[in-house]
């Protein structure tokens, strides 16, 4: 009773304040040009070296500052400069670094020297470690330093070209964890023993730090303050692309040495918590549990709006702010939401402004309409959402293992039965019911977008699907059953042993709705009489299976680093096989004439000549059928009618610098959407002060009667 | 034979049980003094209506741990070859709710999928409407007819039923033993039961009664086999909890000196973890041990089976502590009265001490513990799951219900089927469980009872 | 009677009896430890861990290798051969990772936070919904049952009785799921999850309160509800009854007043376990407190932290106990600690 009562009170109290009772929000915040949004892990790291996944780099493109950027409007994807003045040249050099002209052929190209000048007036953003009174700090002066913010002082240096040579030696160091210097040490000249010095030094001298200024590294060379050279092997015209990662972003020497002082990691202090960029935000307030909070770095050097984009793009009113200085928005709050149910609801009570990249939860709430596209329900359109989708650059794919006796290896026999799996395996109904809509079925490895995908009947897969009336439609199940009689398993029995087919599919899904999908996966394989059992495991077991080649199939996926197709068919290089090598392709596909092709293919610039060789390539892939090639996923936008300039743009992480809101429009209808219903309230009120009294009227005639 | 009987471990544990249990009952028959408090029960309307609740779910329990493998038509040389598919006699019986999936989420009773889809219509037109289920309402020519013929089916149905339940109930009135059964009440429920059966059997052969879910798996059939998952997290765990609770509990507090230093050491260590920590621990540590000796398993059945039975290990291992600390006070205080302090001066040997006197004397509180655990755990079963450390996500549970279902909340338009069908269900279980369980700890412990 | 001698004694006896509880609770913490330590390494080889915290692109042998050594974990489990002296004990996986638990010196998770740090921030927002939880529930729970007790045996305990059993029949995921879906979705009262520090944080708070006192009503209310009838059946109850004294001066005066030992010395036993927090309720509502810190760490599988919230579970477990021994004396100053 008393609860209620204060229970009463307290939302009385809040309603005071003028603001709405569900607000999560504090009330001075509304009308401020604050961008709302989620996240529903924690980044793991915030070290540009370090960090390798979407949820991260959804914090750290906005923070740091690499040479490139993806154009944020213009369509196919192309790179443009961002802390670079210009784009960066090339020369390409012979083996006794003799410079060879831009057409020389591949082979006689021993090393490709890159040289990027960056803007001359970039400036951090304001950061302790810029103090020099902070470089030496003593434990009493730690004692009352929880967070970063709890240093008085902070201070800005210009970005140099060094801090971005600094940073890539920072990729060699062992003591971080490394996801890109497997691959960079085979590009760049020295890296490999560069890392192996470092680790040398550390085995010798465990606790000292190691100062990467002075010990040079020989493909990056600092010309002068604003220029610097990268020399790598051979040609690779797709190291470009890494520019545009945060791996290449610039970091300052002060910001390590600040963050190696002792009791700094006892406080959580470290660059792997608290950035120090130069992009156009900052990490203000870092408390991954709760929320986090990227502020306007006041020291950015403002770049502006683009000016076009791809013909519609000014009928959608992305052009409104053209010329515009970025960022629009001033602050953005990222809160910490990890069950779905509340992150979804929350949304449409216009608590977030745009879904995030990684919500499943979302999927929920977008119907496939006429044509296959998808589109939001009627209800949320009436509230003015919007969806907005494009295709990732990615794929979902079920690979068999090619080591694997039955579903594995060249023969015939087993390609048939790929085959028929293939057909019998529907991804058009797979992607209505668990994505809902949001995909589309996948022809080869190569997703729309990328160079090397074919649109209409010459890009179908013609092993799986006919091309009926303008559209793919995939062959009959009797087809399939044919294929499987053909493969010796007429009825999926065995024709020798008379035993029934029985294939193994590893899944790490053993989460929400995983049930769901092995159920349905089941029913496919039902569909030509072959038992499919799910072996679900969690990802640790389920990596070490697949490292060791000890699967038949399995379901995984692939997210591009860069928008070329080197980036997805390297995924089935016999070099990059799991099994013994340790590389990507996890269904340990071998085909040296595809090899051959694939070694051909990779330093090509994209041309005739290369498209060729990628139709070749995919016809030997989809006859080969070492994976059921899935669906691309749909990468997917819903926002809110006040969010404005949101174009989905899968490459270019970098995007909220673009995004503006109107905080006045966002409080009114949040305001319309979130009136308290007050009834429940009263009513449950009179219904205790009922209670209260009959109970009262009870216990004084019981009373009496005594 | 055209099928192979596959009695999984489940089964044999929920067998032995069984075996146990009539064995048990059995004996007490034969003991008027021990039957005296069960006659208490008997008398308890809520007791009897709960306990009639409870056997009809043991009974679906019981049908759906008969499993068998059906033989595939083909011979090998000669030698029958099984399908690798692990039913049961209820799935056997209920085989239309097991087979009839449709594509994807439909409401309950409905005739039309949940969602619109486009379909080309024979003009070649793109139509967009909510197409028509497979099985569910096929039978109708016209949808409109639905309703008209839902209240048929339901009425007839449930007239059966009624006839049914009357046979029965005239049965039993001439074959029951002569007793002071709350005869009105049983009755009662006994028709209601029959009637419900009765209707929701004949509505369930035309429609989906609660829907069906993402994949298009009817949800009544989900429901109905989520009981036998619950019966067994709730009834197997205690063949670890009791002996375990039973022989340390008595032990550490008949010999005390060191073996109760021992004992008492292993079972403070043992709950000063916290429960969910250490099942979650043992789970995952189940779990790798099953991944890395696929070859255990002939059926996919038979993974989530092991995966099952030891989740009701550890369950039990986590929940014979308290058990064993109630034993272990009692027994200290039996050992103290003065018929088992004469006993031991006569020279009685240790043995007989225990079973004739201190044993019998703790039952009462073995008995409480169980039935009051039962409801605990079935509950248990779902929290488990939703951290991740429950039953096989492939196993049918209430858990891996609720966990799925709860997602389907944030739909638009909402699915709220699922949820409502595991909550119903599990809330009839877990309650005749709960008032069954009254009944009997008020019979068996008298200071406890309801009134002054 | 020397009153003061009397009190000096007992403080004595106490201070004596509570430096053998904790000398009694050092086994129990090692054995605590040991078995969590033995559990997770059968689960989780250390190359599980590396992978676990590298993800999933481009995963080379080498740096599992480094992941490895600057954990900490390329050391031997138990016993290092190749160590001399007493380092073949302490240059140990073992003795590294859980040495320090004993003074509260958790180390660092998987990922490099630094675990003391992260106890002590989100003890906070553990407690900020527990203790209002506990104390208000106690309160409600109470006065239920003296309700129920004071109608004993009439329609109203009976449908008292009937609707705590129906509660405690209803699983508590389904109490949260209603919950946030009638109160935050449908009625717009509270905000659906999140939390806020200070006094922002109470509209966060109410709806899991209120949840979870509802949650624990049925079976709560139903067990005070029994000992308050166990104490109504006393012979002092029916002298002081039949004295003529009105039954709520009875119920209050004298039921309450001892039944309150049992219900207070019961539930000591927990208050030290409030600091851990509600696994479902914190994931639910998005209230960075231990309880989702566990889930979390069960979920990313980080051995360090799990061993870490098993070992404070078991600490303040084992102070539960001891509060719980000292209240009996307070209460009763006839129970000797032995």
């Amino acid at each position: 009773m008393k609860y209620y009562a204060s229970c009463l009170l307290l939302l009385l109290l809040a309603a005071c304040d003028g603001g709405l009772w569900n607000n999560p929000y504090p009330v001075e915040d509304e009308g401020k040009s604050i961008l709302y949004t989620a996240f529903t892990e924690r980044p793991k790291h915030l070290d540009p070296a370090q960090a390798y996944s979407e949820n991260e780099y959804e914090f750290l493109a906005q923070i740091y500052s690499p040479p490139l950027q993806y154009h944020y409007l213009k369509r196919p994807y192309q790179l443009i400069p961002l802390a670079a003045a210009k784009m960066p040249t090339v020369r390409y050099l012979d083996k006794s670094h003799r410079r060879l002209p831009d057409d020389a052929p591949g082979d006689l190209i021993a090393y490709s020297e890159y040289e990027i000048s960056i803007k001359p007036n970039m400036r951090y953003q304001p950061h302790p470690a810029f103090v020099r009174d902070y470089m030496h700090l003593t434990p009493s002066d730690l004692s009352s330093v929880h967070s970063l913010n709890d240093f008085p002082e902070t201070s800005t240096r210009l970005v140099t070209a060094a801090d971005y040579a600094y940073q890539i030696k920072r990729l060699a160091n062992p003591q971080l964890h490394q996801p890109i210097f497997g691959l960079m040490s085979e590009y760049i000249v020295g890296l490999k023993d560069y890392g192996a010095m470092l680790q040398q030094m550390i085995k010798n001298n465990p606790d000292a730090s190691l100062d990467l200024n002075s010990i040079s590294l020989p493909g990056v060379q600092v010309v002068d303050d604003t220029t610097y050279r990268i020399k790598i092997h051979g040609k690779y015209p797709q190291f470009i692309y890494w520019l545009a990662m945060p791996f290449f972003s610039p970091m300052p020497q002060e910001a390590e040495l600040f963050y190696a002082q002792a009791g700094m990691r006892e406080r959580n202090l470290t660059l792997d918590w608290w950035p120090v960029g130069s992009g156009p935000y900052y990490l203000s307030e870092n408390d991954p549990n709760l929320r986090m909070i990227l502020s306007r770095n006041p020291y950015y050097v403002s770049e502006l709006y683009p000016g076009e984009g791809e013909p519609n793009d000014g009928q959608e009113g992305l052009l409104v702010d053209a010329g515009k200085s970025l960022p629009l928005i001033d602050k953005v709050v990222f809160s910490h939401e990890k069950e779905t149910i509340p992150y979804w609801n929350k949304f449409l009570q216009g608590y977030y402004d745009a879904s995030g990249i990684s919500s499943d939860s979302f999927d929920q709430a977008v119907q496939v309409s006429v044509g296959g596209e998808a589109s939001v329900t009627d209800a949320m359109k009436v509230q003015g959402i919007t969806l907005s989708t494009s295709v990732a650059t990615s794929t979902m794919y079920t690979g068999f293992n090619w080591l694997d006796p039955v579903v594995g290896g060249p023969s015939e026999r087993s390609r048939k039965l790929r085959q028929a799996i293939a057909i019998a395996v529907d991804f058009e109904e797979f992607v209505s019911i668990f994505a809902n809509g949001r995909g589309i079925p996948a022809q080869s490895p190569i997703p729309p977008g990328i160079f090397g995908y074919r649109e209409g009947e010459a890009g179908i897969n013609h092993y799986v699907y006919d091309w009926v009336n303008g559209a793919p439609k995939r062959k009959s199940i009797a087809e399939a059953k044919r294929m499987l009689a053909e493969a010796g398993y007429p009825d999926g029995l065995d024709e020798q042993t008379h035993q029934p087919l029985v294939i193994n599919l590893d899944t790490t899904a053993t989460g929400v709705g995983s049930k769901a999908r092995l159920d349905w996966l089941r029913k496919q394989f039902d569909k030509i009489n072959i038992q499919m059992v799910a072996r679900s495991t969690d990802y640790n077991r389920f990596q070490d299976k697949v490292r060791k080649g000890d699967t038949q199939m399995f379901y995984w996926g692939w997210n591009a680093d860069y928008p070329d197709p080197e980036n997805f068919l390297f995924l089935l290089h016999g070099a990059q096989a799991k099994v013994g090598k340790g590389g990507e392709n996890a269904s340990n596909y071998s085909n040296p004439e595809y090899d051959k092709l694939f070694e051909q293919m990779k330093n090509m610039d994209n041309s005739q000549a290369r498209q060729a060789i990628i139709d070749r390539m995919l016809e030997m892939l989809r006859r080969d059928s070492p994976w059921l090639w899935g669906y691309h996923p749909k990468n997917y936008v819903l926002q809110h009618d006040w969010l404005h300039n949101v174009k989905s743009n899968i490459m270019a992480n970098n995007k909220l610098k673009y995004w503006r809101v109107d905080a006045l429009q966002r409080d009114a209808l949040r305001r319309e959407w979130n009136q308290p219903a007050r009834s429940p309230l009263w009513l449950s009120m009179a219904a205790l002060l009922l209670f209260c009294i009959w109970m009262w009227r009870a216990i004084w005639k019981r009373e009496q009667a005594k | 034979m055209n099928f192979m009987p596959d009695i999984l471990w489940s089964d044999k544990l929920i067998f032995l049980l069984l075996a146990a249990l009539s064995a048990s009952a059995w004996y007490v028959r034969r003991h008027e003094h021990l039957l005296l408090p069960w006659r208490r029960v008997a008398h308890s309307a809520t007791a009897m209506v709960s306990l009639m609740v409870l056997s009809l779910f043991l009974l679906i329990g019981l049908l759906d741990s008969l499993h068998y493998r059906a033989a595939l038509p083909e011979k090998n040389n000669g030698e029958t070859v099984y399908s690798p598919d692990v039913l049961s006699v209820f799935d056997k019986l209920v085989t239309p709710l097991r087979t009839h999936t449709e594509k994807t989420y439909s409401a309950p009773l409905a005739v039309t999928l949940y969602a619109k889809e486009s379909t080309t219509d024979a003009q070649g037109n793109v139509v967009r409407d909510y197409p028509r289920l497979q099985y569910g309402g096929a039978h109708l020519a016209d949808v409109s007819s639905r309703d008209g013929d839902i209240a048929r089916r339901s009425l007839i149905g449930a007239a059966a039923g009624l006839i049914a339940g009357l046979l029965i109930v005239f049965a039993a009135k001439r074959w029951l033993p002569a007793h002071n059964w709350p005869k009105g009440p049983m009755f009662i429920a006994m028709l209601i039961i029959t009637i419900l059966i009765g209707a929701l059997a004949n509505l369930a052969s035309g429609y989906h009664v609660l829907g069906t879910d993402k994949v298009g798996q009817d949800v009544l059939y989900q429901s109905l086999k989520s009981i036998r998952t619950g019966l067994v997290i709730g009834t197997v765990t205690t063949l670890v909890t009791l002996p375990l609770a039973l022989f340390l509990g008595i032990a550490a507090g008949y010999m005390r000196g060191w073996v109760d230093d021992v004992i008492q050491y292993v079972y403070t260590v043992l709950s000063s973890i916290p429960s969910v920590l250490l099942i979650a621990a043992a789970v995952l540590m189940m779990q790798v041990t099953i991944d890395t000796h696929p070859e255990w398993f002939d059926t996919s059945a038979s993974r989530a089976d092991l995966r099952l039975v030891f989740l009701c290990l550890i369950l039990g291992v986590t929940s014979w502590t308290g058990l064993c600390r109630l034993l272990r006070g009692e027994t200290l205080k039996l050992r103290e009265m003065e018929y088992i302090q004469a006993a031991q001066s006569f020279g009685v040997s240790t043995l007989r001490i225990l079973t004739r006197h201190i044993v019998p004397n703790v039952m009462h509180i073995i008995l409480i513990a169980l039935v009051m655990d039962f409801s605990a755990l079935v509950l248990a079963e779902a929290v488990l799951s939703y951290v991740g450390v429950g039953v096989d996500p492939s196993m049918i549970s209430f858990g891996t219900m609720i966990n799925s279902a709860r997602l389907e909340m944030g739909r638009e338009p909402m699915v709220w089927w699922a949820l409502a069908a595991a909550f119903a269900f599990m809330l009839v279980l877990v309650l005749a469980a709960n008032l069954f369980a009254d009944a009997v700890r008020d019979a068996f412990d008298p200071r406890l009872s309801q009134t002054e | 009677m020397d009153v003061a001698g009397d009190l000096e004694a007992r403080t004595s006896k106490m201070i004596a009896y509570l430096i053998r509880r904790i000398l009694y609770a050092i086994p129990i913490l090692i054995g605590v430890n040991l078995f969590t330590f033995a559990l997770f390494f059968v689960v989780n080889t250390p190359d599980d861990m590396a992978r676990m915290q590298l993800g999933i692109k481009r995963v080379t042998p080498d740096a599992i290798e480094n992941w490895k050594q600057q954990h900490g974990y390329d050391k031997p489990l138990m016993l290092n051969r190749a160590a001399s002296g007493t380092g073949k004990i302490t240059d140990t996986i073992f003795w590294q990772k859980s040495a320090g638990m004993f003074v509260l010196e958790f180390g660092f998770s998987d990922d490099g936070r630094s675990i003391s740090r992260e106890i002590a921030t989100r003890m906070g927002p553990s407690l900020a919904i527990a203790l209002p939880t506990f104390m208000i529930g106690l309160v409600v729970y109470v006065s239920f049952a003296l309700l129920m007790t004071l109608f004993r045996a009439t329609a109203l305990d009976m449908a008292g009785v009937a609707l705590c059993v129906v509660l405690m029949s209803i699983s508590g995921l389904f109490y949260i799921i209603g919950g946030q879906f009638l109160v935050s979705k449908l009625w717009h009262l509270v905000p659906i999850s999140g939390y806020a520090v200070g006094e922002d944080s109470i509209k966060f708070v109410l709806l899991p309160v209120l949840i979870g006192v509802v949650g624990g009503v049925g079976s709560s209310s139903r067990w005070y509800r029994t000992i308050f009838l166990d104490e109504i059946g006393k012979d002092y109850v029916r002298t002081a009854r039949a004295k003529g004294l009105s039954e709520l001066h009875v119920l209050f005066r004298h039921v309450l007043k001892n039944a309150m030992i049992p219900i207070l010395t019961g539930v000591v036993v927990v208050i030290p376990l409030l600091f851990l927090g509600s696994l479902l309720t914190e994931s639910f509502f998005g209230i960075p407190g231990l309880g989702s810190y566990t889930i979390d760490a069960i979920n990313a599988q980080d051995f360090s932290v799990v061993r870490a919230m098993v070992f404070l579970g078991s600490l303040l477990y084992i102070v539960g106990l001891i509060l719980t021994d000292i209240s009996y004396t307070m209460v009763d100053p006839r129970v000797r600690l032995s």
